[in-house]
Parts: C-alpha cells; structure tokens; sequence
C-alpha cells in the first residue's frame, strides 16, 4: 500500500487491504457471523421438530431454513473460516512475507462476502420478511427438477445459485493463491519435504478446490441457461436428465467434504504434537495420505447416489472407492495417536478440542464405512442417520479443530491469550451438547426417520430421540455464546501471549504476536520441519535426523 | 496454563468416555429391539430388506470392533501420556515414526476393506440383480407432489396411496416388481420394513422388489426432499393374504357406485372442476393429476396417508386442504356449506 498508514481510517484500511494477516481476519469474522445466522436457524428447526406434528413455523419456513443453513454452512461459515486461517498462517508457517498474490487475495475474499450477502438478500427480496421472503426451499444439494421455474417460480433460487457462484469464483482465487504460495514463496531451506503439514494440506485443498468448484459452477450456469434461455438441460419432458444434476453437484459435493476437513486434519496435526511434546509422528506418511484422500475422494462421489438406480456393477465401484478412503484416514488417526504415545501431553483448551475431535472423527468414520456400503445406505440414505453422521463430520470434526485453531492461533493474531478456564467451560458443555444432539439423532434415522420434513408423525419412535437432540441444541448454543464472550473479553483484557506461548516449533511463532506487516524482519532459513525445535534444542536439532 | 487442574479434567474425561460408550451403547442397542418402531430398519420382513439387515449387523460389528480398539488405544494414551504435576519440564523422547507400523496400518485396513467390500458386492448383486418369475405381480408406482398413484395394468385397475400386495410365503413365493417413475421431481420409496430405498425421477424409470413373508401394515414415507410437503407424503403397504388380495383386486376392478340419493354431489364433483384432476371410473371424471377416487372408501386414509378417512375429515379435506396440508396442490374448492355437504356425501358413496 503506498497511502501512508497514519492518513488511512480504519475502515479503509480494512476495505482496501490486500494483507494477508487482514484478509484472514476478516474471512474469520465473517464466518463467524455467518456461524451464529446458521447457528440460530439449527435452534429454530431444532425447535419444531422437538414434538410431532409440531407448529411452530410453517413447512415453507422449514424449507427454506434448512436450505439456508446448509448452504451457509458449507460456503458461508466452514469454507471461508478455512481460508481465513490459511491466509493468516501459510505464508507465516513457511517464512513468507504475503501471498503470491495480494489483489486477488482481496478479490477472493470479496467475492465469497458478496456470496453471502446475496443469499440472505432473498429473505428481503419479496413476500413478507417473516414468511421467510423468498428465501430459497430447495435444499442445500437443490436437485432440478425442484429448481426449474416450474417448481421453483420467482427468485429465490436465482439468489441461491448467484450466491454460490460468487463464492466459487472466491474459492477459485483464494486456491490459486495457496497453490502459487505455497509452491513458490517458501523461505530459504524449507524444501517441500521440510514444509509444515499445515502447507501441504492446504496446497491438497487447494487442488481439489480447483478441480471441483469448475463442475459445480458449469452445473449452475446450465441451470441459469434452462431457467432463462430455454435450456433443457434439466428438463426432462425435452429430454433433459437430471440425473446429470446430481452427477454434477456431487462430483463437486463429496470432494468438498475433504476440502472442508483437510484443512483441520492440517491444526490438528500442528497442534497434537505441540501439546505432546513430540514430534509429528510419520510425517511422511501424513503428506502421502493427504494426497491420497486428495486424489482418491474424487472419485467417491455417486456414493451419494446409491438410490438413483445406477447399475449394481457401478454401485459396486463406488463402494470399493469409497472405502480406500478410509485407509489413509486411518493412517492419519494412528500417526496422530503414535504422536500422543509416549509424549507429556498438555491439556490445554486446543488439545482438549483436537482430543475431543479424534474421538468423535473415529465414530464419523466408521459410521461413514457403514453408509459407503451401498445396500446398507439404500437405508440410511437421506434419513436422519446420515444427518447425524455428517454433523459428526462437521461439528465434531471440522467445527471442534476450528475452535482448537483459535485456542492455538487467537494468541498469535491479537497479542493476548483467550481465557483458559472460559476455554474449558466451552469445551465440556459443547461436549455434553454435540453428544447429546448427534448420538441420539442416528437412532431415529435407523427407526425410518428421514431428513427434510417440517414434522413427523407420532408413534415411529421417534419423540425421544428428537426431543434430546433439540435439548443439546441449548448447551451447543451456551458453548458457543461463552466462546464470543470469551473472545471478546480476551481481546481486550486477555493476558499478553508473547511470541511463542505455547513453545512451539514453527515459524509463525518466531515474529511477535501479532506479527508486524512484513512478518519477519529477516526472512527466516530453516533446516528441518521444526526450525523452532532446532534453535531450543542445539545440542539434538532435528535435521540431525532427516 | 499448560499444568492447569489435571486431576479435574482427568475425571472430566474418564466420565466422557464413559458417556460416549453409554450413548454408542445405546445408539446400536435401541433400535435392535424390533418393536421399537413400525418403520424399523432392524426388523425386515421382506428379502431385500433381510439382505440389508444381515450385512448391516455383521457391519456393526466390524466396525463396532474398529471402534472398541481405536477408541481403546486413544483412551489409553490419552490418560497415560498425560503430563503429571511431579513431571519436570523435560521433553519426552522424539520418536519420527516408523515404517514397519506405518505398514501395518495401511495393509491391516486394506484387507479389511477387501472383506466389507466383497461382502456388499454379493449383496448388492442378489438384491439388484434377482430376476423377476413369472408370478410376479408388477405395479407401477408414479410419485406425485405429495402423493403416490399405483397402477396394476395387469389387472386393469388404478389406485393411490395405499399399495395392496399378496403375501410371499416360501412355500408360495410371489414377489411384487415395482416400477417406480415420477410424475414431476424427484422422490424416494421408502418402507424400510420391506426395502432399501429407490428414487422416483421423472424420465428415469426404476425398478424394485419386495417380497413380503407375512401380512399386515407396513409404513413408511418419501424419501427424497420433493417440496412443500415432503413431510407428509407417506406410504401404506398392506401385504394380503392370496385370497384377500385377490378379492381386494376384484373389487377395485368394479366402476364406482351410482347412488341416485347423492346425485346432488355427483352433478357438484363435475360441475366444480373437480373431475377436470380426479377419476371415478364409471363416470365422466377422468382426471390424471390427482388422486382416483372410484374407491376413495376403501381406504384407511386421506391426503397421502396424512388423515383417517373419517366423514368429518374427508369434509375438512375438501373444504379448504391446504388447512391440513399447507401446501397441497389441490386447489380450495369453491363451495357453500350445502355444496360441501353434498359432495362429501357422495365420496361417503364410493365404496
């Protein structure tokens, strides 16, 4: 920036900044925005679906509220809070001074705001405001033919698939920007073997955003070219297929799981060894995993189509991929668990979230394995069952590291330590509440219950179980009020962190906290995976042994 | 801050995993009691249904296994490596890894994915794959927004709602094909007492087989978000006796009662446009859009399995739908008190 600091006001120097420390920031705030709306639409459905035939809003509110919350979800909250904490610690971790590329940076992350600020648009953008406007109903997967005007007339699908398109050309940019970064801007000495996992998990997502945005952006232009130039892609009475619907969005659908749980597999793999006082254990075979759920998890897709009648052979070949992908998620869990072995395990707040996320992401597997298995999902496909397990991934996984992340990194970006006895309470109350919410939501799913529906009938044996999973709701949202407050509180009066609380052993805790513009005065050279380690530890550094 | 409170949150955490095995516990064992629930995945009743429910137990314990070990392993090293409060501030020594175990842990997953995944193949082949005989009786299911139309073309006869199949004894096996297509988006067959699930998709025809060992009711309920109201478009199999069910065919074959008392409503049904979406076969309505009505009182329900078929709900239902089903594509009839009368009066008629 050549505009003198002192002349610029905070918001411009906000608005216009292409640091990467700053875009990070605000992908961060903005998610956590986004977190809380998301958050109190889970509470409002929570609500209705406590008791059957319950009604407290009306079906075309449920729709639309379920819609919202799965496309904020995935695009508004866990995509760009991921790429926030890239932003802010990739060129940190591997010794640079910004991203490859600053402008595009800023794009990105304005593209993926914009997104969002146009989805929630069509809460105002016709009918009344509380009838949920014309908010989208189409469910966060949107399958045509659901989305044609015939079905869908007006406009609230129009700002769902504006929406996503915006926040695509984002991720596109920000992806870019980590594969170009990481490749590219790395400090003397750090070869790519000696990267920390951080970067090259960020540099798999990279990849695989690359390759999946692009069908998930062609399936919405031929859904905007049938909706308003007469396509017939998705219209069957003209032939269309839309099937090709689900091909695409799924093919884009399930990488993007991966997307969203890489870059946490990447905090807990920083993190598990800092608090254990060990180093990654099999760091090698942490890389060649992650590359292989890369590549293999682009070809998992159609197990989400396990009902749409595909051919037995084809249902077989989705089965047999799928499940390869439990084999380098296994490794990863083992190295992780031979990394504790043997360590002085600290259970500060981070590591009580990353204990807490290898426990629940054990279960999301293994129940991931029994929906892989094709005749098994042709039950539990599209019932609660798979609800429960994808939030198992989501907030047992990827929202429990992502709390860990800013346990880990809060001290770094602000100067000041978040409060450890506030870090505590959050972390059991979400426990109680993530349990108490998501165990008991698998069981009505194997009683028939399927997702999706404003309200159920009684008698299926079902009351029990939902009526728990809207009680966990309460602490889920306790847990999630006393981290903001603790947030806010340690922002302000917080205990000054130093550069290096936690005495850990990467680069972004060599400059001060926060660092300054330039990151480092002098561009670090390291000599091993942990250059920290090296300088603690002169009498038996690590690149003794690599 | 890194030594605060261990002794606590040690208890904390060996009460966690006590809850968790608890609730794991209970998430596997509930469901297994078969009388749980009518529309359990864990008590089958047709073969599809036990295929399913056989590779879905012998899944549960694999991975049940997986899970005790793992969940074993990472308890342990979580209480034993725990830093101590006596413990000084040395570090502990640095392990990089090892490729033995690194091999270990890749091969002893991939042979049992090899197991899970010839196990499923063998499963998905003999229920996908299985032939239909002879005897087979066939339907054809088309979904609707909300609700579901049968067509036996074999016996000439149109229904909706409520599927009527024979029973399939071993000593009688007579399955029942379905082939499923979509009148408008996607749906999703769901009774899981019977069947996996298999969608509904407008110029995709499918197909799918149930062969039910004993009589009665078997529920269930779209399974494919559809619209509005996906919630309440639900599914009624009532799986006869041979005998019941083919005297149920012989009766739905019949055109619809003439009552000369309810003449009144008769004249209404064409005159009120209702004709121009409904058939009663033996009159001038002939409608395709909804459901038909020639025999709108031999069934249990209305609305899609959403209400008994009693008089006064049958009245409330063509009063104004979208009361009960907000969202139903059945338009409000415009009708006085009388009229509503009369019309309901003669559906009372079509027996």
């Amino acid at each position: 920036m050549a505009i003198p600091k002192s002349s610029r006001g905070v918001v411009s120097e906000w608005l216009f900044t292409a640091d990467h420390k700053k875009i990070g920031l605000m992908y961060i705030v903005y998610s956590l925005l986004f977190l809380v709306i998301m958050g109190i639409e889970a509470i409002l459905m929570r609500i209705q679906l406590a008791h059957p035939h319950a009604s407290f809003m009306s079906p075309q509110a449920f729709n639309r509220l379920f819609t919202l919350h799965g496309t904020t979800g995935v695009f508004f909250v866990a995509m760009p809070i991921l790429f926030g904490f890239g932003n802010y610690l990739v060129p940190l971790m591997i010794g640079a001074r910004d991203m490859a590329f600053p402008r595009l940076n800023a794009f990105s992350f304005w593209m993926t705001a914009f997104g969002g600020f146009v989805l929630y648009a069509s809460f105002f953008a016709g009918g009344s405001f509380l009838q949920g406007g014309s908010a989208p109903d189409v469910g966060w997967f949107a399958y045509a033919p659901l989305t044609s005007t015939t079905y869908s007339p007006g406009h609230s699908t129009d700002y769902w698939t504006l929406s996503i398109l915006l926040a695509g050309v984002g991720s596109v940019g920000g992806a870019v920007n980590f594969i170009a970064t990481i490749l590219c801007m790395r400090c003397p000495g750090m070869t790519l073997g000696r990267m920390p996992l951080l970067a090259w998990m960020n540099l798999v997502m990279g990849g695989l955003v690359l390759v999946t945005i692009s069908p998930l952006t062609a399936a919405q232009i031929m859904l905007m070219v049938d909706r308003y130039m007469s396509g017939h892609f998705f219209d069957t009475a003209a032939g269309g297929s839309v099937v090709m619907w689900m091909h695409f969005f799924w093919i884009f659908g399930h990488p993007e799981v991966y997307v969203l749980i890489i870059p946490c597999f990447a905090f807990v793999s920083e993190i598990v060894p800092v608090f254990s006082r060990k180093a990654m254990f099999g760091y090698p075979a942490m890389v060649a995993a992650s590359v292989g759920i890369g590549f293999v998890s682009l070809g998992v897709w159609a197990h989400h189509m396990y009902t749409v009648g595909m051919p037995s052979y084809g249902n077989a070949f989705f089965v047999l991929t799928t499940m390869i992908v439990g084999v380098p998620t296994g490794i990863k869990i083992f190295n992780w668990l031979a990394t504790m072995w043997g360590g002085k395990i600290r259970f500060a707040t981070p590591m009580l979230f990353c204990t807490g996320f290898l426990f629940q992401f054990l279960i999301a597997g293994l129940t991931g394995i029994m929906l892989a298995t094709a005749p098994f999902d042709w039950q539990l496909s599209n019932s609660y069952f798979v609800v429960a397990h994808f939030h198992y991934v989501i907030v047992g996984g990827i929202l429990f590291t992502i709390f860990a992340a800013f346990y880990y990194w809060f001290p770094k970006m602000t100067g000041r330590m978040l409060n450890e006895t506030l870090g505590k309470w959050h972390f059991w109350i979400m426990v109680i509440g993530f349990h108490l919410t998501f165990d008991f939501m698998h069981i009505p799913g194997l009683l028939g219950m399927p997702r999706r529906v404003y309200t159920y009938e009684p008698g299926r044996g079902w009351e029990t179980w939902n009526l728990l999973s809207s009680i966990g709701v309460v602490f889920q949202a306790a847990a999630v009020l006393i981290f903001v407050y603790n947030m806010i509180q340690s922002y302000f009066k917080g205990a000054p962190a130093g550069n290096d609380p936690w005495d850990a052993w990467t680069l972004e805790w060599a400059t001060t906290s926060p660092p300054p513009d330039y990151n480092f005065a002098a561009i670090p050279e390291v000599r091993s995976r942990r250059p920290l380690w090296d300088i603690k530890h002169p009498e038996d550094p690590d690149w003794k042994y690599e | 801050m890194q030594i605060v409170g261990l002794k606590l949150w040690q208890k904390c955490g060996l009460w966690l995993f006590i809850l968790l095995f608890c609730t794991v516990t209970i998430t596997l064992a509930a469901p297994l009691r078969h009388a749980i629930s009518p529309t359990n995945i864990f008590a089958p009743d047709s073969t599809p249904a036990h295929s399913i429910y056989r590779l879905s137990i012998f899944l549960l314990e694999v991975t049940g296994a997986i899970f005790v070990i793992v969940f074993s392993l990472l308890a342990y090293a979580v209480i034993k490596f725990r830093k101590r409060k006596h413990d000084d501030d040395s570090e502990p020594p640095q392990v990089y890894g090892s490729n033995q175990m690194e091999l270990a842990w890749t091969v002893l997953p991939v042979l049992i994915v090899v197991v899970l995944f010839v196990s499923t193949a063998q499963v998905i082949h003999r229920v996908q794959d299985a032939k239909a005989p002879d005897r087979a009786v066939s339907v054809t299911a088309v979904a609707h927004q909300f609700w579901w139309e049968y067509r036996y073309s074999q016996f000439g006869l149109v229904t909706a709602n409520e599927l009527h199949v024979p029973v399939s004894d071993s000593k009688n096996p007579t399955p029942t094909y379905l082939a499923l297509l979509s009148a408008d988006v996607d749906h999703t067959f769901w009774v899981p007492r019977l069947a996996g699930k298999t969608d509904l998709i407008p110029n995709h025809p499918n197909t799918m087989w149930i062969d039910p060992q004993e009589t009665g009711l078997f529920l269930g309920q779209c399974g494919q978000y559809c619209g509005t109201q996906h919630a309440k478009m639900l599914l009624r199999v009532y799986v006869q006796s041979r005998e019941d069910f083919d005297r149920w065919v012989r009766e739905q074959q019949q055109p619809a009662n003439s009552d000369p008392s309810v003449a009144a409503g008769q004249a209404l049904f064409v005159t009120k446009a209702c004709f121009a979406c409904h058939t009663i076969r033996g009159t001038i309505a002939a409608g395709k859009v909804g459901p038909d009505l020639t025999h709108l009182m031999s069934r249990d329900t209305i609305a899609s399995g959403a209400l008994p078929n009693t008089p006064e709900n049958l009245r409330q239902w063509v009063h104004n739908p979208n009361a009960i089903k907000p969202g139903s594509l059945m338009p409000v009839p415009d009708l006085s008190d009388q009229e509503l009368g009369q019309v309901t009066a003669y559906l009372l008629t079509l027996h």
